[in-house]
């Protein structure tokens, strides 16, 4: 047979939280592949496994789901790909429907759903020692011969029934179990009642209700759904959160910084001093240490996601926040990716797709860079250092601490705002439905959270890494060529094409109260926001600026108004600052419409809100 | 006596068995009947036991509930299409 001389190709179609990533990842292990298919914007994950004897097989991993029905055009793209109508797609030899063994009812309507489909399928009974652990007895034998499908039992986390699920993939690849025509069409609601009702009598027949059934999950519900409770909690959880991503991140941070300014170092004393020199020192080594610096923070708030999500927290937290997040428009789902953006924008917009409906997941992506990232903090740093004064405010509370926390709230608050106006400017007001699936809570298991925190980071890596390294190169020939004319006094960034930028920019900027030195500082600072602090001090010659922030404060006090210092700082809680966050929202909106709607929109505010801050402080006195 | 209502104005505690799924003087709008179709594919099915767990604390809202032997969130704008006969013998 032809199967046996070709790739058989297999795809894993399951209900969210039945494990089908675990069951994914010990089918296939590290060899895997993330990216989008042709096209659109749904992630398509591929992997191969092995069988006995020898042989490879290809997994598509599908969103997980509970109707083959497609209810956004994101959805079609799974659809399609079982059916085998997507162009570049071959049909699936084989469907493995992946069932958490606890909770069956609803993949059986799944699988009753997806026998129309015509291709061999396996069943995974997926979490079976749960289910044993729960005395929970299944009629193998019958429910076989009700589904008409082979059943096998595993334990994704524990690789238990693995090499029984591909003996039992391949022989339905290759075997004897016909292909029928796809007689697949999108079920009515009538269809759907009768395929439940049939459900539940394959359930009656062949399912014991469990002897020592989960009362675990409802008495911690009972504490982490309640109103007030609960609300408390998310917030404790939140704060520690943030203490580990600031505290934690903070050595590894420095190291980071260190070894990359080592190298840096080290390559500028064995390469002759030129052009090759500065584009590997000061494009690609300090641009590259500019993302990489982050990885820390990116490592321990995913490592804080994953464990959530796998213990099941992640819905009650998006159950709790949903109606406040609501109020401006968001889906309670929003959640994780604003969260993560706390951190960094980029890996946040990443997380959206965790977002099923694609309005919500466009309006959390265009609001997610107004969340108060990590590269932030540098800036405002040094302005507040340098402006506020360090003292006491109704004796306890620190003046420069309240600044800081002003300016993360203003970000938080025009981020419900921007929703809000979004959902009513191009949405007119359209409600998404918020449903889904409280799943049981369970025990993190140690080595597949290890495992998906490994994968999670080489996506990053790798979806940042191929943005940002272009846009570095970009960002740096514009602040080195031309070369200052000989005999130059000002520093060689004023003549280069950022610093004519900044020159022919001023005017724009004069009404917002920034300086040229400050316009070209903004060029530069495209790279990253935190950039801006180096190339501020370029522009004001002040050598070695991370090391010596106290002395480029002091030359900033002395340069600029109080006003203008606030104007600076009211400007970078709003300007998209940071070219690889719009490459990243490119990518997975697939659309340079959006971009520069995010680009013009928070210019606009950016601009808007340093002018207003600006012209009141000086009204006030400040100027 | 039975007493079916609204699940969106069920109260923290009751515990019925959902009769009708749909709202179904909007029938015929797209909306609606797409609503309709979720409900069913989360095991909104009359019939199905259910058990109002938890509100959130702003306008009680959204609610969890046991369905059968799974727990599934919803808003009360959603849960408006589902109509439930409370237990008599209710809490
Ligand atoms: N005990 C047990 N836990 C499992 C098993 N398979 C997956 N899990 C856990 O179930 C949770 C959800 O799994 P995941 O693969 O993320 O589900 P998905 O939403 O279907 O992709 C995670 O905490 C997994 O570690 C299993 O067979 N046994």
């Amino acid at each position: 047979m032809d199967m046996h001389v070709r790739t058989a190709r297999v795809a894993l179609v399951g209900n969210p939280n039945s494990g089908k990533t675990a069951l994914f990842n010990a089918l296939t292990g590290a060899h895997q592949k993330v990216a989008n298919y042709a096209g659109v914007t749904v992630e398509r994950k591929e992997g191969h496994i092995r069988t006995a004897d020898g042989r490879t097989m290809s997994v598509l991993d599908l969103p997980g789901t509970y109707s083959l029905r497609a209810r956004s055009p994101d959805e079609e793209v799974t659809r399609d790909a079982v059916l085998g109508k997507l162009a570049g797609e071959p049909t699936p030899d084989v469907l493995v429907a992946v069932a958490d063994a606890t909770n069956l009812r609803l993949v059986l309507r799944l699988v009753l759903e997806l026998k129309a489909v015509g291709r061999p399928m396996v069943l995974a009974l997926n979490m079976y020692d749960i289910a044993q652990r729960q005395g929970l007895r299944i009629d193998l034998e019958k429910l076989r011969a009700e589904l008409g499908v082979p059943i096998v039992t595993t334990v994704a986390t524990r690789k238990r029934g693995i090499d029984e699920l591909i003996a039992a993939i391949d022989a339905a690849a290759g075997g004897l179990s016909a292909t029928a025509e796809n007689a697949w069409v999108a079920p009515d609601a009538e269809a759907l009642r009768g395929k439940a009702l049939e459900a539940e009598r394959i359930m009656k027949a062949c399912v014991r209700p469990p002897e020592r059934p989960d009362t675990l999950t409802g008495r911690i519900d009972s504490l982490l759904l309640h109103p007030v409770a609960g609300l408390v909690i998310l917030l404790t959880l939140l704060f520690v959160m943030f203490q580990a991503v600031f505290t934690w991140a903070t050595p590894l941070m420095d190291g980071i910084e260190g070894a990359l300014g080592m190298l840096g170092a080290w390559v500028a004393t064995v390469m002759p001093d030129g052009i090759w020199q500065s584009l590997i020192v000061d494009g690609l080594i300090s641009g590259v240490g500019s993302v990489l610096v982050f990885l820390p923070q990116i490592l321990i708030l995913f490592l804080f996601i994953i464990l959530l999500e796998d213990f099941g927290y992640m819905a009650r937290a998006a159950f709790l926040m949903d109606r406040i997040m609501g109020g401006a428009g968001l889906h309670g789902r929003a959640f994780i990716p604003l969260l993560s953006s706390f951190a960094c924008a980029i890996p946040g917009v990443m997380a959206a797709r965790v977002i099923d409906s694609k309005r919500d997941r466009l309006t959390t992506i265009m609001v997610a860079p107004l969340m108060t990232c990590s590269a932030r903090i540098p800036v405002y740093t040094l302005i507040i250092a340098a402006f506020i004064p360090n003292e006491q405010v109704w004796g306890f509370a620190s003046l420069q601490g309240l600044v800081m926390f002003g300016l993360y709230a203003a970000g938080i608050l025009s981020a419900l705002v921007v929703s809000f106006v979004i959902r009513k400017v191009f949405w007119r007001g359209a409600v998404e439905p918020f449903m889904m699936e409280l799943p049981a809570y369970k025990t993190p298991d140690f080595k597949s959270v290890l495992f998906n925190l490994w994968l999670r980071a080489r996506i990053f890596l790798e979806r940042a890494g191929r943005i940002i390294l272009p846009l570095m190169i970009i960002v740096w020939a514009l602040s080195t060529f031309p070369y200052p004319p000989e005999g130059a006094t000002q520093p060689a960034i004023d003549y280069s094409f950022a610093g004519m930028m900044g020159h022919a920019l001023e005017p724009i900027f004069a009404p917002i109260g920034f300086n040229w030195q400050m316009v070209i500082a903004l060029i530069p600072g495209m790279a990253a926001r935190e950039v801006a602090v180096a190339a501020l001090g370029t522009v004001y010659a002040v050598a070695d600026p991370e090391s010596a922030t106290s002395l480029l404060g002091a030359t900033l006090a002395a340069q600029w108004s109080l006003a203008t210092g606030l104007a600076f700082l009211a400007w970078y809680v709003f300007a998209p600052q940071c070219v690889a966050t719009l490459g990243v929202v490119k990518r997975e909106l697939n659309s340079w419409k959006w971009m520069w709607v995010m680009v013009v929109y928070m210019f606009g505010l950016a601009y808007l809100a340093a002018f207003v801050t600006y012209r009141v402080a000086v009204a006030l006195g400040a100027g | 006596m039975s007493d079916t209502l609204k699940l969106s104005q069920a109260r923290k505690g009751a515990r019925g068995v959902i009769v009708r799924v749909g709202d179904h003087r909007h029938h015929g709008q797209e909306h609606a009947a797409e609503l309709e179709r979720r409900l069913l594919e989360l095991g909104f099915v009359e019939g199905a036991r259910i058990e109002l767990l938890h509100e959130g604390l702003f306008g009680r809202d959204p609610i969890a509930l046991k369905v059968d032997d799974m727990r599934v969130a919803l808003r009360r704008h959603e849960a408006a299409s589902l109509t439930v006969r409370l237990d008599t013998a209710a809490i």
